[in-house]
């Protein structure tokens, strides 16, 4: 399992130059890749740019959104953006898709109306079609498209992901949670008719040591539109080593192929302790050890 | 474990809003619910001010007794032992579930239930909250909720299914009732059971069923259940219950039910206490907190008393809201806690709760069934009990139910001689002519990298491996029965002799070294033809693709290409390659056909009125979408031999709104049947891609259970069925009678090489 490290890009007041510090940190290693949540009606920056920033001081980490609130955003413009961000990125770009869950994001779009699902499911069709295409592809392009992956929890919504994406985005919880997440993708994955099996990947949220209490205080602030939920999301973040370490040991025995864990505090003093926890790992990150037999 | 009860309760909380004074808590309602709450929160602070509101008196109480499991009476005794100890006293306990059906009573182990009348459970609940300092006011009818609600730190809706409490603020909780179309009615008796009984009594009208539960040496509850339907065609609906004067009791239900049921009453006759019928109701709410207002027991969410778990959840909210409350330093917070805490439990029951009112509401369908099977139906009717979990349970009972369908299935085959009765997957069966060594199926899905209809090398190794396997059958997934009938370019077809000749030899290879039937699936993938292989994803339509062709001109996907109607020369000519293709698998040596009329395919975009635009006679009601499909299956079964079974995979519901009905699936069932199909292998969704579908547990199981039970015919379930054990499941249920294994996971199903025969 590969495990990387999101970008504060949703932590309020965090500073612009801890961003680009916090992704040249990350490129050094441990973490296979960085990542960024998407809100619209919050003090945070927008993920496709923060990757953009962060793809400009970095070489070797992968670049995910988890997830994009991909319905808010107009087709082609996500498609050109996205396939350009993987130029840019020398192909690193790895696209998270969901709908999201907040009702606001919407209502400030001029988009808001027909099923967010279904203009997702189009929406995804239309992004496949347009790079396959190749008009809108720059000539510079490594591959023909990002990977993409698709989240969300509803029978649909793994539809959507067998159907037209590369795996599944879990969108966090404790390890069992993303098994039995687990286990609908790839029965989903098989009811679709695709060879082999989703990529998997999971997410959860640290803040380690003194950092712990602003962590909680973030994400009940972050997760209020959830109401009692966001009480659970806060009791879930990990602040210890030791949680961590767990963490990341249950999910990769889960099956997840890569797992990001997302800071709640923009400190780049946690990104240090993060990158010692996670290269002390006894696991390590490793080459995946899924087989790929046509199922 | 001593529970913490500081916090809230013993600290300047939410007392501080009134300075000094102690916290004043109100509850309306004194059923188990208020009563539990009100002695658990005295206990944490014997200085709490406890009020409670009941409506009726002291000794009026309606219903007979309640019942509990194990796990319950640990939390309870957890929670207050005083009261867990009078309990106790008061109890009567006992373990089997005999369930009386046909003629034969099946019991059933491994159940630790106890019950107490209603009425002792409030007595001993009063008693013990008036021992704490609890102000209980019988007879005490709130009409104004509100002025009361200001008048207190916290105010308790435990107030029932019609809570006046959950009213007064119902746009803040959002009730949802739900009637579920079951009438019931609660009765007593002094006719002595020894077991928490299923009666399923059979009537010219259809069939009723008694809840029993004893909850004391000489009485037990005796609730009856009818559907609507059965209940109004046997004429109960005589008496309005509005008529009845309140306390009164239908004495014309009364007198049909002891009749009904004299057999089992034995001399002994029904016992009302306000009895009449109601409908059952489930109560949902979308919060059960409001400023400092909560509700909980069946204010809050009800459960069917076929799962019998209304008075326990009560009992358990109240803990975990007098556990929040001495967690947190406020009432917000505390309330917020609760409900977070207690909504994924509630939620499992309600969930358990709809599965077995799902199962009360269908089960008319396994009406025939043998008394081990109906009994193992119902036992397992929630999805959380398998075959594995069944059997920790009561092995006896599953010993049972494989000694009987081992029995079935291998009736006059004189080779076996059984000393331990293998387990339903394992147990062999004869369908069309040729036997299956056991129930399961392996598929082997297409790959894409063939070419011109050639079958990719990997495909036929990997074919003839499976078919090695030991499975009853293996089915080579999606061949194309003509080049326009491929889904992407590099899919295997059978449209040419050259195409056979690969598949004579895969099979030659594979003959005399199994017993496994060897098949295949025949598709014409329709308006999902022409797209790219499927690494990227389904339906993603090629550059530069093929002229496709559907019922109707619609196409699948928003940017897939614009098929074909079918025309008069296409509708030959394709029902001409089904059949070729059918006379090429039969000559080749393939032991089982298979035709794909499911998923959206040519031949499913006729069966959904989704898809099915046309207004010829191919379109329109369901005898003309019907049409072309039977054509085909006509064409394919003349010329495949009629000692080799022929299945039809089918779509048994579009899984979107104005698809197929459960009744059209049945109907198009019976007509595949009626015109051939020796078996249908029953799938779901994908009609178009905006289906709905629940990967949860064995998710297409249903589906088939549907067919095969109401439709009368044979059925492969498909669906994800990782376990053997969820194999087994299905098959005892007589869900389907195959059952396709090893999907999702894992690729190659090494239990099933275990079962390999030596060659």
């Amino acid at each position: 399992m590969d495990v990387g490290v999101g970008l504060p890009n949703a932590v309020p007041g965090v500073d612009p130059a801890t961003i680009v510090h916090w992704a040249m940190r990350a490129d050094e290693g441990p973490f296979a890749s960085v990542g960024t949540v998407d809100r619209i009606v919050y003090d945070n920056l927008e993920p496709m740019v923060s990757l953009a920033a962060a793809a400009a001081v970095t070489s070797r980490v992968e670049l995910v959104t988890c997830i994009l609130i991909a319905p808010l955003r107009e087709r082609s413009t996500l498609a050109k953006q996205a396939i350009s961000l993987d130029v840019l990125s020398g192909g690193r770009l790895t696209l998270g898709v969901a709908i999201g869950a907040r009702g606001d994001d919407y209502e400030r779009n001029e988009l808001a109306g027909q099923s967010r699902g279904d203009r997702l499911t189009d929406q995804i069709t239309e992004l496949r079609a347009l790079w396959d295409d190749g008009r809108i592809t720059p000539s510079a392009a490594v591959r023909a498209a990002p990977r993409v992956l698709v989240g969300g929890g509803s029978g649909p919504a793994f539809a959507r992901m067998a159907r037209l994406s590369d795996g599944y985005f879990h969108g966090g919880g404790p390890p069992r949670a993303f098994a039995a997440a687990a286990a609908q993708a790839r029965a989903a994955w098989a009811d679709a008719g695709r060879p082999g099996e989703p990529e998997l990947w999971g997410q959860g949220y640290y803040a380690l040591g003194d950092a712990a209490d602003a962590g909680r205080a973030y994400l009940l602030d972050y997760y209020a539109f959830t109401g009692p939920f966001a009480r659970r999301i806060a009791d879930g973040l990990l602040t210890t080593p030791l949680a961590v370490r767990e963490f990341v040991e249950g999910y990769a025995d889960a099956g997840c192929g890569h797992l990001i864990l997302l800071p709640a505090v923009a400190d780049l003093a946690q990104l240090d302790r993060l990158a010692e926890v996670v290269s002390s790992w006894r696991g390590g990150p490793r080459e995946r050890a899924v087989t790929h037999g046509v199922g | 474990m001593k529970r913490d009860r500081s916090g809230l309760l013993s600290q300047p909380g939410p007392a501080a809003r009134q300075d000094e004074a102690d916290v004043k808590v109100t509850s309306v309602g004194g059923g188990p619910g208020g009563l539990y709450t009100a002695i658990l929160l005295l206990l944490a602070d014997p200085e709490t001010q406890v009020t409670v509101h009941e409506r009726n008196a002291a000794d009026d109480t309606f219903g007979f007794g309640v019942v509990f499991s194990a796990a319950t009476l640990a939390e309870l005794e957890d929670a207050d032992a005083v009261s867990y100890e009078r309990l106790m006293r008061s109890c009567a306990r006992w373990d089997p579930v005999e369930i009386r059906y046909g003629g034969a009573r099946v019991r059933a182990h491994g159940n630790r239930f106890a019950a107490v009348s209603r009425h002792r459970l409030l007595a001993l609940l009063q008693e013990r909250a008036a021992e704490l300092g609890a102000d209980v006011r019988f007879g005490s009818q709130v009409d104004d909720v509100e002025a009361l609600r200001a008048d207190t730190d916290l105010l308790l809706g435990a107030d029932g299914r019609n809570s006046a409490v959950r009213r007064t603020w119902s746009h803040a909780f959002a009730p949802q009732l739900t009637v579920e179309g079951s009438k019931y009615i609660w009765l007593g008796t002094t006719k002595p059971f020894d077991a928490f009984t299923f009666i399923f009594a059979h009537t010219e009208h259809g069939p009723f069923q008694a809840h029993i539960y004893p909850f004391s040496e000489t009485t037990s509850t005796f609730i009856v259940e009818a559907s609507e339907q059965v209940w109004r065609a046997a004429g109960l609906d005589a008496v309005d219950a509005d008529t009845l004067a309140p306390g009164e009791s239908d004495e014309h239900a009364i007198a049909f039910l002891t009749d009904l049921f004299a057999d089992d009453l034995d001399g002994h006759g029904l016992i009302a206490n306000n009895s009449k019928w109601l409908d059952w109701t489930t109560v949902r709410n979308a919060t059960w907190c409001h400023d400092n207002v909560v509700l909980l027991g069946d204010a809050a969410h009800t459960a069917h008393f076929s799962i019998g778990s209304g008075t326990k959840l009560a009992l358990e909210d109240a803990i975990a809201l007098t556990d929040a409350l001495a967690r947190c330093d406020d009432v917000d917070t505390a309330l917020a806690d609760y409900e977070a805490t207690r909504r994924p439990a509630v939620d499992r029951v309600q969930q358990a709760a709809a599965e077995s009112l799902d199962w009360f509401a269908r089960y008319r369908r396994y009406w025939g069934f043998p008394p081990a099977q109906f009994a193992y139906s119902l036992l397992t009717r929630s999805e959380r009990i398998d075959y594995e979990n069944m059997k920790r349970r009561d092995p006896n009972l599953v010993l049972a139910v494989d000694r009987w369908f081992a029995e079935e299935a291998e009736r006059g085959n004189h080779d076996v001689a059984m000393v331990v009765a293998p387990p339903p997957a394992l147990t062999g069966v004869d369908i069309g002519g040729r036997r299956f060594v056991n129930r399961t199926v392996l598929t082997v899905p297409p790959d894409h990298d063939g070419e011109q209809g050639r079958a990719s090398d990997s495909l036929v190794r990997r074919y003839v491996r499976r078919a090695q396997g030991g499975a009853g059958a293996v089915v080579l997934e999606a061949v194309a029965v003509s080049a326009h009938a491929r889904i992407s370019p590099g899919d295997a077809g059978l449209w040419t002799d050259a195409h056979a000749q690969q598949w004579a030899a895969a099979l030659a290879e594979v003959r005399g070294t199994t017993p496994t039937l060897v098949g295949v699936q025949l598709n014409h993938a329709g308006p999902r033809g022409a797209t790219r292989p499927r690494q990227q994803g389904v339906d993603l339509p090629l550059r530069a693709g093929w002229p496709l062709v559907a019922a109707s001109a619609v196409p699948y996907t928003a940017v897939g290409a614009v098929p074909h109607a079918l025309d008069a020369q296409r509708r030959t000519g394709i029902r001409e390659d089904f059949a070729a293709a059918a006379s090429r698998a039969s000559d080749v040596g393939f032991d089982l056909l298979e035709l794909h009329f499911g998923h959206g395919y040519l031949l499913a975009s006729f069966l959904s009125p989704l898809t099915n635009r046309r207004d010829d006679d191919l379109g329109g009601e369901l005898h003309g979408r019907l049409r072309f499909p039977l054509e085909v299956l006509d064409a394919v079964r003349a010329v495949w031999p009629a000692d080799r079974p022929l299945s039809v995979c089918v779509s048994a519901s579009d899984l979107q709104p104005g698809g197929l009905t459960a009744q059209d699936a049945v109907d198009v069932a019976r007509a595949l049947a009626a015109h051939g199909a020796d078996l249908l292998h029953v799938v779901a969704g994908q009609t178009t891609p905006h289906a709905r579908p629940d990967y949860g547990g064995v998710y297409h199981a249903g589906w088939s259970d549907l067919i095969r039970n109401c439709g009368g015919v044979r059925t492969i379930a498909s669906g994800s069925v990782p376990t053997l054990s969820q194999a087994n499941h299905v098959l005892a249920a007589g869900a389907a009678d195959l059952v396709i294994v090893g999907r999702p996971l894992p690729a190659e199903p090494p239990w099933l090489a275990l079962q390999r025969s030596p060659s």
